[in-house]
């Protein structure tokens, strides 16, 4: 993924700011940022959002108790951002993400690069750097863990028992 | 998982300790959109806050205004000047007016002690308190913990003087209730008059000394001289009581190395602060406006995100 964004983008490291959706695209986004800076001389930046503020359903849902706050320091304008997520499904969260980076600046290009597409899009949203596309059924929750106690792994949930893959 | 558990903020008497550090922890996200190059969020889109204040106030009702249109909450203020009152509209009317028009929530400032609480009983949207009579003010008391914990990194322990005229003060009133739940030593100084013997009733210790009073001290909290209360008898001039009590550096020495220097605002230069402490090195005062936008964001957020009615 590191490789075809730095192909694919055409820019040097640090033209590159990776923003990771909280929280699971954050960790996400800090792989990607190292192991673009293996490929290549310099680092680029990692900053992250917080899309509860943007929700499509802020009016209504619950308010999250844990909001944290979106970080992105470093000017954007003309720059190339590309929104990193763990698990690409409805597009609304994207969406959200989208609309908040550009509260920042004006990027020249947005691109978005997610480790997991498990379709089941409500929006027009197509992300330009897929990990892996997987078929998940409605219902099932496709949980991602980077750096945990069983180090990285990702599974399936579906109310109460876990499975492993 | 846990949501915010209140529809209303009429006091820091009804809240816990776990609710006050869900609206601290929530206020953190928010003090960073007010420093964006686009300080607008779209998340109360469609809501309406009111501005209901029955006394003059600049800031808290501007602060309350900036949260709501950061957040992009619809604003209206309303500023009930004593000649309206004399139409003879009712408080309870005047409430059942507004709630026909579906605000969600209701910002209130009264001079009476109690007046949002029996808002709050007659209305179905959120009513958050500014401030009421001499009894409570819970955001100024949030926003101040909010500026004490980002300064110190912690609440629990601290020794916090609250100097001035506490017996009047609503400021100081929801601060020890705050405080006290953290585990501070709160201390109230000023003269006898302004600092009478009933308020040991709080758990905290009331001293007429200010130098005892400040003395090692981690916060120093300095209260405005509310000279439209203090005609006549409570205070003899306002030079002696800046002799005896205004904070100046001779007295702020006496309090811990870098001690955090507070108000509420608007201050009396030269009364109860002098200016060498108002802008010194460890002055909040600043940093207390900004956490008020934040902390005010914050309550809307989660009063107006589960508004009950719907």
């Amino acid at each position: 993924m590191a490789l075809s964004i730095v192909e694919r983008t055409g820019k040097r490291a640090e033209e590159l700011c990776l923003v990771g959706i909280r929280r699971g695209g954050v960790d996400v986004a800090k792989r990607l940022a190292e192991a673009i800076a293996e490929l290549e001389e310099g680092t680029p930046h990692v900053g992250a959002v917080d899309i509860s503020l943007y929700r499509d359903d802020a009016a209504t849902a619950l308010p999250d108790p844990k909001i944290g706050p979106s970080e992105i320091r470093f000017p954007i304008d003309g720059r190339e951002v590309i929104v990193v997520d763990d698990v690409l499904q409805t597009g609304r969260t994207v969406r959200a993400a989208i609309d908040c980076v550009l509260d920042y600046g004006r990027p020249r290009r947005i691109w978005l690069a997610v480790l997991f597409d498990r379709g089941g899009r409500e929006l027009p949203v197509h992300p330009d750097f897929v990990g892996k596309t997987v078929d998940v059924r409605p219902g099932t929750k496709l949980r991602v863990e980077i750096d945990g106690k069983d180090g990285d792994r990702a599974f399936l949930e579906t109310a109460g028992d876990e499975e492993s893959r | 998982m846990e949501t915010f558990p209140h529809r209303h903020i009429l006091g820091i008497e009804g809240l816990s300790r776990a609710d006050i550090e869900h609206v601290l922890d929530t206020s953190n996200a928010f003090l960073e959109v007010s420093r964006r190059p686009v300080r607008k969020v779209p998340t109360l889109r469609g809501k309406t806050v009111i501005n209901l204040f029955y006394e003059n106030s600049t800031r808290t009702r501007t602060s309350f205004e900036l949260a709501g249109k950061r957040m992009s909450a619809d604003v209206i203020n309303i500023s009930v000047a004593s000649s309206s009152v004399s139409k003879g509209e009712t408080l309870y009317d005047t409430c059942k007016t507004l709630e026909a028009m579906h605000p969600d929530v209701i910002v209130m400032r009264h001079a009476s002690s109690g007046a949002p609480h029996f808002v709050a009983r007659n209305v179905r949207c959120s009513v958050i308190n500014a401030g009421d009579g001499m009894h409570e003010h819970p955001t100024q008391a949030l926003l101040d913990a909010f500026t004490i914990r980002r300064a110190r990194g912690t609440l629990e322990g601290l020794t916090v003087a609250i100097v001035g005229d506490v017996a009047h003060s609503r400021v100081a009133r929801s601060n020890a209730l705050l405080l006290k739940q953290f585990g501070c030593t709160v201390r109230f100084v000023g003269p006898d008059t302004l600092v009478p013997p009933e308020l040991a009733g709080y758990g905290v210790e009331l001293h007429h000394e200010v130098e005892a009073g400040v003395r090692d001290a981690d916060v120093v909290m300095v209260l405005r001289v509310q000279t439209e209360r203090l005609k006549g008898a409570l205070l003899s001039s306002l030079g002696e009581y800046s002799r005896t009590f205004g904070i100046n550096r001779r007295r702020l020495a006496l309090a811990k190395p870098g001690a955090l220097v507070m108000h509420p605002g608007p201050m009396n230069r030269g009364v109860e602060i002098e200016p060498d402490v108002a802008d010194g090195a460890t002055s909040a005062v600043l940093d207390q406006v900004e956490a008020g936008v934040a902390i005010r964001m914050a309550l809307l957020y989660l009063l107006a995100g589960d508004s009950g009615e719907a």
